[in-house]
């Protein structure tokens, strides 16, 4: 008997605060998109009152939890996959973000090529004088694998193979793995050799230098003109019917005041 | 009153006697509840992890995820250069760690004037309470870029880096444990060595280490644990490469490395293959303690 009621006692503690989440607005998946949306989401919570929880997991993640309903929103910071797309899921770009290629400020290069980065990271040129730079190795620095700035770099510069039919990362073994794009940084700034992507909007580092990519600036211009190739959308996924609450927080997102903080944050309004 | 006393004394004494039980019995459970909390918990995690990585052994098969060399997630999940990383790092630390962790002991157990002992081993303590991530970044900001200029690599983000912040991690474990058990041995190990004409250098070396043995093998298990399981350290300086390592001037990742890194965005079979590399970690270090165990036993017979 002492057992049942302990049971219930926990599974009331458990579920009680999903009873008081009733008109509050869940949110989760990448985290790059989720640097922006929390503060999104401080905001909205300020103006209206209503709660909005944030939580970063990562594309795939977040795409799923919005399928089945555990959020109300799902975050992603690339594309969706053919085999994501179900009937009843919608989404919308509530912003852009480039991604930077970014060498050591030291590293006299400046420029590279689409096909260079993607041959630097085939391990196909391993020397900086191959691309006009010191008689000095490369370092090749990238993500952990399924980071969602790692997944739309290898497809913008088509680094994909297939392995039994499954579309896994072609970037050569023995380059240096960061997990984060704090990390990458610390790396890159530590080592003249070294280079890598991280998101345009985390790029504050006087220690990185920005590269042009085949003579394009990074601009946010050249990422909304398309000119500036490695660019991808942040995107809310979501259930066509999913609550007015919810849809009240992407109406903020998208207002003007949403896409200016959305710009505070070095990402690319779309509005 | 008197008459009464004897009968007023006996449900007292029934009283106490049952109150006396009555707590025996409670610390008799507290006991057993206590020493089954480390039980239950390995019970549990070992159960969770089987069931969790159970899909990716059966999907990738046990010996292409061991002893297979490829990390493609969602494809192969090969994690054997994980598994020699992880070796590696960990012998390596243990080879320049624990010499010098036992010589240190030694010293503040028989040699250091107690002035210098006195500054050593608060030293060694405080050295056991740094978190991980400061040894990571001191290894980032001090150990690679001196590999780099030492051994002219362009990265030194590689094993050895990984091996010389081990090896710095698991002193104070092995100091302090076998400092203790130095200072344990009964004065009469020494007074007999020397009186039989040893010097205290060949005491030490012949009498005391040996009879301490016990001791400074269990500081090296736990060293070696705590070398085996270290994760963020090692993600910071030992540049997490996926590919098989082929000489120690190269990135590698360990098994421990693998996880952490990767599970904050994995799904599905590659979260199970994050599991399975969990087990193999298990495997390996009930593997080593019972390999340490059995050493100790066999030495002590």
């Amino acid at each position: 008997m002492r057992k049942v009621i302990t049971l219930i006692t926990t599974i009331a503690l458990f579920a009680s605060p999903l009873s008081f989440a009733n008109n509050s607005v869940s949110v989760s998946g990448s985290t790059s998109v989720s640097n922006v949306v929390e503060v999104l989401a401080e905001t909205y919570q300020k103006n209206t009152n209503n709660r909005v929880d944030v939580q970063g997991m990562g594309s795939s993640a977040g795409i799923i939890a919005a399928t089945n309903g555990t959020s109300m929103l799902g975050m992603s910071s690339r594309v969706l996959r053919a085999n994501e797309l179900t009937p009843f899921l919608e989404q919308t770009v509530i912003a852009k973000d480039g991604i930077a290629i970014v060498i050591n400020e030291s590293n006299p290069v400046s420029d590279l090529t689409l096909s260079e980065v993607n041959k630097i990271y085939r391990n196909k040129i391993t020397n900086w004088k191959q691309v006009g730079g010191d008689d000095k190795k490369i370092v090749v620095v990238t993500r952990e694998a399924s980071s969602g700035t790692r997944e739309a770099f290898e497809r913008i510069v088509g680094l994909k193979k297939s392995v039994n039919g499954i579309q896994v990362t072609n970037i050569s073994p023995s380059a240096l793995v960061g997990n984060g794009n704090g990390m990458v940084k610390t790396l890159v700034s530590n080592n003249q050799n070294a280079i890598s992507f991280i998101s345009l909007g985390s790029v504050d580092d006087s220690t990185l230098k920005v590269l042009k990519i085949n003579g394009v600036v990074s601009s946010d211009e050249n990422i909304v003109s398309g000119e500036y190739q490695i660019a991808r959308p942040f995107i809310f996924v979501f259930n066509k019917n999913v609550p007015k609450e919810a849809h009240d927080f992407m109406q903020y997102v998208l207002s003007d005041e949403g896409q200016q903080i959305v710009e505070e944050q070095g990402y690319i309004r779309v509005k | 009153m008197n008459t009464n006393s004897e009968l007023n004394v006996s449900p007292q004494q029934a009283m106490m006697a049952s109150k006396k039980d009555w707590i025996g019995m409670f610390f008799h459970a507290l006991f057993i509840a206590s020493a089954s909390v480390g039980v239950i918990s390995l019970a549990t995690i070992a159960w969770f992890l089987f069931s969790e990585g159970f899909t990716a052994f059966k999907e990738a098969g046990v010996i292409n995820l061991v002893f297979g060399s490829e990390w493609l997630p969602p494809a192969l999940f090969g994690i054997f250069p994980m598994i020699i990383a992880s070796l590696v790092s960990t012998l390596g630390a243990v080879l320049i760690g624990v010499p010098i962790a036992l010589l240190t002991a030694v010293f503040l157990a028989e040699l250091a004037p107690k002035w210098l002992a006195n500054i050593v081993r608060p030293a060694v303590e405080l050295l056991a309470g740094i978190p991980s991530v400061v040894y990571g970044f001191f290894g980032l900001v001090i150990i690679v870029p001196a590999i780099e200029v030492l051994f002219n690599v362009p990265a030194g983000n590689t094993v050895l880096a990984g091996i010389i912040v081990l090896a710095i991690m698991i002193l104070p474990t092995v100091i302090t444990i076998s400092e203790t058990s130095l200072r344990a041995l009964p004065p009469a190990y020494k007074e007999g060595a020397l009186a039989l004409g040893a010097s205290h250098i060949y005491s030490i070396f012949k009498v005391l280490i040996p009879a301490a043995r016990s001791g400074i093998l269990t500081g090296v298990a736990l060293g070696i644990a705590r070398a085996i399981g270290e994760t963020m350290a090692i993600i910071m300086v030992m540049g997490n490469a996926p590919a098989m390592p082929g000489s120690l001037l190269e990135p590698a990742r360990t098994l421990t490395a693998n996880i952490a890194m990767e599970m904050s965005y994995a799904t599905g079979i590659h979260a199970s293959a994050l599991y399975s590399t969990g087990i193999v970690l298990l495997v390996f270090i009930v593997l080593l303690n019972a390999g340490l165990l059995y050493i100790n036993k066999k030495r002590a017979h």
